[in-house]
């Protein structure tokens, strides 16, 4: 399942060295990429579009493996039957069309043969966490767009990941309903003490969410820049309208323009 | 209630079939054209209440066939789409040769079949081997249909490839599969028809087909257009009965069975 469970010793969740992806095709899309991701940080991978950042996530949740360099992520081991270390929410809501949300968060858990009375339990908590619960029964083709995104993010968190990697999740989204899932995001990393790592093209929103923005550039994807938001504000509506955001946006925005460099204007 | 346009969509075509059959009616009783060169849409329903001992049997016999060589299109179909999912190699060698079967005309297989098989064999073969290109070729089209990122979770929570078939591959072909399952329950019946033909006079089959062909040497022409009505309404039924299947099977989630209810 996952290509390397080492690194148990540390306080890293996540730890890639010298990491290069290189297609069949010869295209290089990554690296060399060093990364430690502390164990309940709140990370984001901001760049450019083919910078390999969603390449960087799809090695990470052991979904392809790396040219060269390794990639090591460390868990608790899987405590009971349907556990599993890692939550991945796509772009898209990536929902069964055939199954009610029920039956779709409940997925991960029926392929590891989870025991059914302890499913409905967590299938519902985790409804519950994403506030879907009066959904249960609802096909997708009945929710709206950022509802299916909720149900994919119910998905991931159903078998208690200790790392949630999120795949610019809300980028379909309309604005104001972008906003509503950033806070419920929040929320969910605080209350639940998750790993997060989140890519997205959003200079805005990896300042908004994480405790560190790791900036790439242009294929192959390498670590541009890096900050650290610290911000005594607590994240809520007011943090994203203070003069320190704004600040924040600034700084991280001039690092990304180089990755943009050589790139027709859009 | 039933909107006034959708109310002609069902009202229009009746009031078609009703003048055409007057019409039909009118033009053999004006000009006294003998029943063994036109008979009426009258008299040919007569003879299907005055026959309907031997067509019911014949009916009976053409409808097994049908369903023989649908399901075994169906079954056969739906395997091989799944063998070749499996195995590329396996596509690669044998695509061609369904390719094949496909595109030579039935008709001209189906006199050879009679020699090697016994003719309820025969018949079913050629039933078989119209109906099951569009099976296989739409369910390894369903197959192929599958969302990436969704196959991408599969494997990121380690389910094993029976797993994924069941809960994922078949259920993403399933619309495909049934689109082809539609035209295959036609093209059974056409197969069977084929078949029944090809042996003609000489068979010792009792089909409907083999009706209205015997019916033509003995100049039963009221028979062979009774015999005729009841092929075209099996075909109906057919066709009728397995769109229902599957918009019962669709209806909650696929888009082709949402219908246009806004």
């Amino acid at each position: 399942m996952l290509a390397n469970a080492a690194a148990n010793t540390t306080n890293l969740a996540v730890r890639l060295r010298a990491v290069t992806k290189i297609y069949d095709s010869g295209v290089t899309a990554l690296g060399p990429l060093h990364l430690d991701v502390g164990r309940g940080e709140f990370i984001s991978l901001l760049g450019p579009s083919g910078c390999g950042k969603s390449t960087a996530l799809r090695l990470i949740a052991g979904l392809a493996a790396p040219t060269s360099g390794s990639v090591d992520v460390s868990h608790h081991g899987a405590a009971r039957r349907g556990s599993h270390p890692i939550g991945f929410v796509f772009q898209e809501p990536t929902l069964m069309p055939w199954a009610t949300v029920y039956d779709n968060v409940r997925l991960p858990l029926k392929l590891a043969h989870a025991p059914p009375s302890d499913a409905e339990g967590r299938i519902h908590d985790a409804l519950d966490q994403v506030g879907l619960s009066d959904f249960a029964n609802a096909y997708p083709r009945e929710l709206s767009g950022g509802m299916k995104m909720r149900v994919s993010l119910a998905r991931a968190l159903v078998t208690d990941p200790d790392i949630l990697l999120m795949d610019e999740p809300f980028a379909a989204l309309d604005e104001i309903t972008r906003f509503r899932l950033n806070n419920d995001l929040l929320t969910l990393w605080r209350d639940l003490n998750k790993t997060v790592i989140f890519v997205t093209h959003s200079v805005f929103e990896s300042v908004y969410l994480s405790e560190r923005v790791i900036v790439m550039t242009a294929r192959p994807g390498r670590i541009g820049a890096e900050f650290r938001i610290t911000s005594a504000e607590p994240r809520s509506e007011a943090f994203r309208t203070s003069a320190e955001y704004a600040a924040y946006c600034r700084e991280v925005s001039c690092a990304l323009a180089p990755s943009y460099a050589g790139q027709a204007s859009a | 209630m039933m909107s006034p346009q959708r109310l002609a969509r069902f009202v229009l075509p009746v009031v078609v079939f009703a003048a055409g059959l007057a019409l039909w009616e009118f033009i053999v009783r004006v000009n006294d054209i003998q029943p063994y060169v036109l008979p009426g849409p009258i008299l040919v329903l007569k003879t299907l209440v005055s026959d309907w001992g031997v067509l019911s049997q014949s009916l009976g016999v053409t409808l097994l066939t049908t369903l023989e060589g649908f399901i075994a299109a169906a079954v056969g179909g739906v395997a091989l789409a799944l063998l070749f999912n499996q195995s590329k190699w396996l596509e690669y060698s044998l695509f061609p040769y369904a390719v094949v079967l496909q595109v030579t005309p039935v008709i001209a297989i189906a006199p050879l079949l009679l020699i090697y098989l016994q003719q309820q064999t025969a018949v079913i073969v050629c039933a078989w081997i119209v109906a099951f290109f569009p099976v296989l070729s739409n369910t390894t089209l369903g197959l192929n249909s599958v969302d990436r990122n969704l196959t991408g979770l599969f494997q990121l929570y380690g389910a094993s490839s029976v797993q994924t078939l069941l809960f994922l591959k078949l259920p993403a072909a399933l619309p495909y599969m049934l689109g082809g399952l539609r035209i295959a329950g036609g093209l059974s019946l056409i197969g069977a028809v084929v078949a029944e033909i090809a042996a003609g006079s000489a068979g010792a089959g009792s089909g409907l087909a083999f009706r209205i062909a015997e019916s033509g040497y003995r100049l039963l022409i009221p028979r062979m257009f009774a015999a005729l009505l009841l092929l075209s309404l099996a075909g109906i039924v057919i066709y009728g009965s397995l769109a229902l299947i599957s918009h019962l099977l669709l209806r909650r989630w696929h888009e082709s069975a949402l219908g246009k209810e806004s």
